[in-house]
């Protein structure tokens, strides 16, 4: 479970501070779903950037299970990434010279899993996200929908309690955007992952049970239920042949 | 993991990669080229030094410079007479000993008593001067006019309206031709061969001298100067009527030998009108390391002599030998060093360079958890194999280049003031005759590079440094990136 209070956020450059997020209090239980959205510059990736450890408020706390992410020491809060978070990045952020299955298996480098485990692991979720066929493929051979399958792929092969993604979508078209979000809410429905996204598409913010409006650093929840069922995930799911991840 | 990430980037970026491994090869390759030419500098030192001393020989004792006595022109003279022949070819040699400043035999067992001392020998080293060649008489003639003057002549002895005169007498035709030759003459002890000028050469042709022969009319020669004179063994020469036969031809192990003919020591000192006198003590050191404190001893105890070590007769090595030596431990060194710096700087900051352009990159290895300590090993394990790479092509031209230089040989001369002659040349421009040649030997080196596996050694810790140099400003700067970067959109 994730517990923000007071979370601010500042900026210092040259003689100008700007606070990305002030005072933001937020709890998120375990296997909820949260959609992110605000205007440009509004705090949304801040604010998923302290969720994901990725950076430190300035003020108040960030606790997931108990543990403030705001104190605790860079090497934990490395580890912790490691182990519990999985991220989807809107650019995608494969490393160009390695294959999808090595881009995988880079997610479980740091968790000392031999590399023939890792080879495996990394085969069976590339799999699970319908590129079994594209293992030996460098990310310049895949396609825009490819790519992003693969950072999915990365992000949950060390099976994460979290699954963090910034605008998964943003660099899809429309087709290639809904099969992703097929795909996310099918794993996340099928793992009972704690799901944050952010997202500026309105079409995917309507959907969410929960949905966070930042702006100017300012949160404003909204409880939305279910959504519309547009994104069946169970649908989604098997139209993507995933075989049960 | 570390091993393929590490060959794709590389591989991705073999453009910059070779930009960094060529740098430091250069840089590299030039430590190896200095170095080995250095080496061979070296080297060539040590032939000079040891052609002239000789194999065991660690110091000489020479006499003390003293200024030349007033009325003394030290230069030679020759004396040929006048026949009545009308063209006679005459002969002369002119003797003396090198740098005319001899010492008494007997020094030469006083300086083996010496403490530190293990033997010493003696030398008398003779300039010879030949001088052969015609003279030509002129011939007198009277000269006849004729005419139809009816005064008197000049020049005639008178009387008029002759119809002829005889003129006075006029020397017509008649003059000299003459060939100088030059060449030097060492005396040495035939007892005692391993010191002394003979031990810098190897006999190439018949035998040495045997310790019976002390006064005996035999002859080495050098092959340089056997070759010139197309003597062989057995061959016969003449020097000031002393009839002498080549029994051996020496070689010189290094270059030029400064020696043409070696005689026995007594035959030497009756040569040069130096009955009982040396002009160089040859001295072999009990202790290599006490040569200072062996010098010492024996110009404390033997007064008038100038003890000199090869340490003072490297400091007196000048010519292109020198010239090269200076440069390549000078110049060659800051210019190592230079290039050196520059191509460490260059990989450093190209290594920075491709962190920057990597920002996403590592952003997202430690947004997937990688610590920042794995990370840095990816950009230091790849400055690395630049480094390796910029070291194996820097070896190898550098290889190249002292291979290069040892297959050209470049001859470089290496001149040495007062050596083991023994004293400064006289003074020159004596009355009719050539200057009195001072003593200044001049010898001619091939330049060899030889690469020593310790050079080799410095180079792979040169790649190593650099690549470590260049990873480090890398990996510092990859270490310090935040997790967040990789949010960033741009690339």
């Amino acid at each position: 479970m994730y517990k923000l209070t007071g979370v601010t956020k500042r900026y210092t450059r040259g003689k100008e501070t700007v606070e990305a997020l002030r005072g933001v209090d937020l709890t998120i239980e375990d296997g909820d779903q949260l959609v992110i959205q605000g205007p440009t510059g509004g705090g949304k990736s801040t604010l998923l950037q302290m969720i994901g450890g990725l950076d430190r408020p300035s003020e108040g706390s960030v606790e997931l299970d108990g543990v403030n992410l705001a104190t605790i020491s860079e090497a934990k809060l490395t580890r912790l990434r490691a182990e519990k978070i999985g991220i989807i990045f809107q650019s995608f952020n494969l490393i160009p010279t390695l294959t999808a299955q090595e881009n995988v298996e880079t997610a479980l480098v740091p968790l000392g899993v031999k590399p023939a485990e890792r080879r495996e692991r990394a085969a069976e979720a590339l799999t699970s996200v319908g590129l079994g066929d594209r293992l030996k493929h460098a990310p310049s051979e895949l396609s825009g929908g490819q790519q992003q399958r693969v950072a999915i792929a990365r992000a949950l092969v060390k099976k994460p309690k979290v699954l963090l993604a910034d605008e998964p979508t943003g660099n899809l078209d429309e087709g290639t955007r809904d099969d992703i979000m097929g795909l996310l809410e099918g794993l996340w429905h099928e793992y009972g992952l704690t799901f944050i996204m952010v997202t500026h598409d309105s079409s995917i913010a309507r959907r969410a049970p929960r949905l966070a409006t930042i702006k100017a650093g300012q949160i404003t929840l909204t409880e939305q239920g279910r959504g519309n069922g547009q994104f069946t995930p169970q649908q989604q799911y098997a139209q993507h042949g995933n075989q049960g991840y | 993991m570390f091993g393929i990430y590490l060959k794709r980037e590389l591989s991705r970026r073999k453009k910059a990669a070779l930009v960094i491994a060529m740098g430091l090869a250069l840089g590299i390759a030039l430590v190896i080229t200095v170095n080995s030419v250095s080496a061979g500098m070296n080297q060539a030192q040590d032939k000079v030094l040891k052609s002239l001393y000789g194999l065991g020989t660690d110091m000489t004792v020479t006499k003390a410079q003293s200024a030349p006595k007033a009325g003394t022109s030290g230069g030679p003279s020759f004396k040929f007479g006048a026949t009545s022949s009308s063209s006679s070819s005459q002969s002369s040699d002119r003797v003396n000993t090198q740098g005319g400043q001899v010492l008494a035999s007997s020094l030469v067992t006083k300086v083996a008593a010496q403490k530190g001392v293990s033997s010493a020998v003696g030398s008398l080293t003779l300039n010879v001067t030949k001088v052969d060649g015609s003279f030509t008489q002129g011939k007198a003639k009277s000269t006849t006019t004729s005419g139809s003057s009816s005064g008197s002549q000049q020049g005639g002895p008178g009387g008029g309206g002759g119809t002829s005169s005889t003129g006075a007498p006029q020397v017509q035709g008649g003059g000299a031709n003459f060939n100088v030759n030059s060449y030097s003459v060492a005396g040495i002890d035939v007892t005692n061969q391993t010191l002394g000028p003979l031990s810098t050469s190897k006999i190439t042709s018949g035998k040495t001298f045997t310790a019976s022969q002390t006064n005996a009319k035999v002859a080495v020669v050098s092959a340089s100067y056997a070759k010139s004179k197309k003597y062989k063994v057995g061959s016969t020469f003449k020097i000031s009527s002393t009839k002498f036969t080549v029994i051996g031809i020496a070689t010189p192990n290094s270059s030029e030998s400064t020696i043409d003919v070696y005689l026995p020591l007594k035959q030497a000192q009756t040569l040069g009108d130096s009955k009982n006198k040396v002009t160089t003590i040859y001295v072999k050191a009990t202790d290599s390391k006490q040569i200072s404190a062996v010098k010492s001893t024996i110009q404390k105890n033997i007064s008038g002599t100038t003890v000199t070590t090869s340490a003072d007769l490297a400091s007196t090595v000048s010519g292109s030998l020198s010239t090269a030596s200076n440069l390549a431990t000078s110049v060659g060194k800051w210019l190592s060093i230079a290039v050196l710096v520059a191509a460490f700087l260059v990989a450093a900051l190209l290594t920075s360079s491709a962190v920057s352009r990597r920002v996403r990159e590592f952003g997202t290895l430690k947004a997937l958890g990688w610590p920042s300590r794995k990370v840095t090993r990816q950009v230091v394990g790849e400055s690395m194999v630049n480094g390796l790479i910029g070291g194996g092509l820097g070896i190898a031209l550098g290889l190249a280049a002292a291979y290069t230089v040892t297959a050209i040989s470049p001859k470089l001369t290496a001149q040495l003031g007062s050596t083991g002659g023994g004293g400064q040349g006289g003074p020159g421009g004596g009355q009719g005759g050539p200057g009195q040649q001072a003593t200044q030997n001049t010898l001619e080196i091939a330049l060899n590079a030889p690469v020593s596996l310790t050079t080799i050694a410095l180079a792979v810790g040169l790649a190593v440094t650099g690549g470590l140099i260049a990873g480090a400003m890398g990996g510092w700067r990859a270490s310090r990136m935040r997790p967040a970067d990789a949010l960033r959109s741009v690339s």
